[in-house]
């Protein structure tokens, strides 16, 4: 996704990820947005705030004592037709837990960006991506964003992603808390009326407030229905990646953007390469321009989904690859590696020629993850294209031994 | 009734009409029922007051029965007569 200018009626503006966010939660003007404020979520919800008090947006702001309470607004106010939206980070998600797995399975189509952050404990208000990635399998589209720009257009592209008639699914729009959410980047920020017409209105198949035709949202589900609703889950989730990339181009068509199920970066010729979500790819990025002037032939995949999980691009564009790395900014304690590592080793299972693959566990808690770090990762690979041998399958990158 | 594949229902559990409940034969959690000695009750229709279920059947203002489709068989309406005319039986 580029950040030159599109077009001359855009305005290119210095904000903080937060900022971009609030920003473009005030051009989707949602009708209802109940949130509590969490570091580093804080100013997304500060200053669209402070737009309510303005009289800037028509939206029902309902400040709420919990996270849990503001999930549970967003599941009523959403089931009554309302265009909705909340925020949060870590210990916030942690807490609305209960009820982002209700919103998924009642198919109520909530906006949410979330601040990647560490959860507790210990303590820790920086970057890393145990939060959404606990809720992976929660039933919400996940899309993860690199910057500030990325983050305010995942955001509103969310809102038709999530609307769409044959998906009805809940959207996190991730960013990576303090990294980008703080980090202050010229943002171009597309005309309101052109935020508008694309995101439309929307309109509800039931509500709950239609007293003449009455209609029940969350009753009890035993063994006869339940599992026919997860059923329906799974398929939404296969709808959504086949109608994901449809809308994504409505968007490019229209703002001159170039959005995607995954970011391929120099994956052309590539021999090794490196998979890694949001911030850190931009720093990868950095790197594989060093290695590729050496002559090295490395390249960067960027997930930017990853719920749907896009099995299928990403298997191809691993496809000429001879030694990979996925980078993973959490851990899932006792299973082989980091989520989006396991994940992909698995989609590799049914190709032929596979590329060797490796897992790194990197940035918890905000640990600074440094050029020099994933340098080392890309030597590690050409070591291990060169021999075909692996020495550690899944690496701590950055912990002190 | 036939139970609907996951094409046929509506999403995230919807119930698209109301008045559903009547369909639910909620009968089908029972352990024990209750059954009723007729020559013994007074029609005090205490059992009538106090079923959580609405399940005590009248006809011309006395107890006529039980409706088993929705009787979970709690046992209050036993507890709760005053001549002791119900008792609770497996089934």
């Amino acid at each position: 996704m580029k950040t030159v200018t599109k077009n001359s009626t855009n305005k290119i503006v210095a904000l903080m990820g937060d900022q971009a966010v609030a920003e473009a939660m005030r051009q989707i003007d949602p009708d209802v947005v109940a949130a509590y404020p969490i570091t580093p979520q804080t100013e997304i919800v500060m200053n669209f705030a402070q737009f309510v008090a303005d009289g800037k947006v028509n939206t029902e702001m309902i400040p709420v004592e919990s996270e849990h309470s503001a999930m549970s607004a967003c599941v009523g106010s959403a089931a009554a037709g309302a265009r909705t939206m909340t925020a949060t980070s870590a210990n916030g998600l942690a807490l609305m837990w209960e009820i982002v797995y209700i919103a998924a399975s009642t198919r109520l189509p909530i906006v949410m960006p979330v601040v990647n952050r560490a959860l507790s404990g210990p303590i820790n208000i920086h970057c890393d991506h145990s939060d959404t990635m606990g809720a992976r399998d929660a039933g919400w589209i996940q899309v993860f964003s690199e910057n500030p720009q990325e983050a305010y257009e995942n955001t509103i592209v969310a809102v038709r992603i999530a609307e769409h008639k044959d998906i009805l699914l809940p959207v996190m729009v991730c960013q990576d808390g303090f990294i980008t959410s703080h980090g202050v980047e010229g943002v171009e920020i597309f005309p309101d009326e052109a935020i508008k017409k694309f995101i439309g209105e929307y309109k509800i198949e039931r509500s709950l407030l239609d007293v003449d035709k009455p209609v029940t949202y969350g009753p009890l589900d035993l063994q006869d229905y339940y599992f026919e609703h997860k059923r329906q889950q799974a398929q939404a989730m296969e709808s959504a990646l086949k109608n994901i990339p449809g809308v994504l181009k409505e968007f490019n068509k229209t703002f001159g953007t170039s959005h995607d199920l995954i970011e391929e970066y120099k994956m052309d010729d590539a021999e090794i390469a490196i998979v890694v979500l949001s911030s850190t790819a931009g720093t990868t990025k950095e790197v594989v321009d060093k290695l590729r002037e050496k002559g090295v032939k490395a390249g960067l995949i960027k997930p930017i989904f990853f719920r749907p999980f896009p099995k299928e691009r990403i298997v191809k564009a691993l496809s000429g690859v001879k030694a990979a790395a996925v980078l993973d900014r959490s851990d899932s304690f006792g299973a082989e590696g980091g989520p989006l590592f396991t994940e992909i080793k698995s989609s590799l299972y049914e190709t032929k020629n596979k590329p060797f693959l490796v897992g790194y566990i990197f940035g918890l808690g905000g640990r600074d993850i440094f050029p020099q770090d994933i340098e080392h990762v890309y030597n590690d690979l050409e070591a291990i294209k060169k021999t075909g041998k692996i020495n550690n399958l899944v690496t701590y990158l950055g912990v002190r031994d | 009734m036939k139970k609907k594949s996951w094409k046929e229902i509506p999403i995230g559990g919807r119930i698209d009409e109301g008045g559903t409940a009547m369909e639910y034969k909620t009968g089908s959690w029972r352990t024990f029922k209750p059954v009723i000695d007729k020559s013994k009750c007074i029609n005090c229709l205490q059992c009538w007051m106090h079923c959580p279920d609405s399940c005590i059947i009248l006809k011309d203002e006395k107890m006529e029965g039980f409706d088993y489709n929705y009787c979970k068989g709690c046992g209050i309406c036993a507890s709760i007569c005053p001549v002791k005319c119900i008792k609770m039986e497996k089934g």
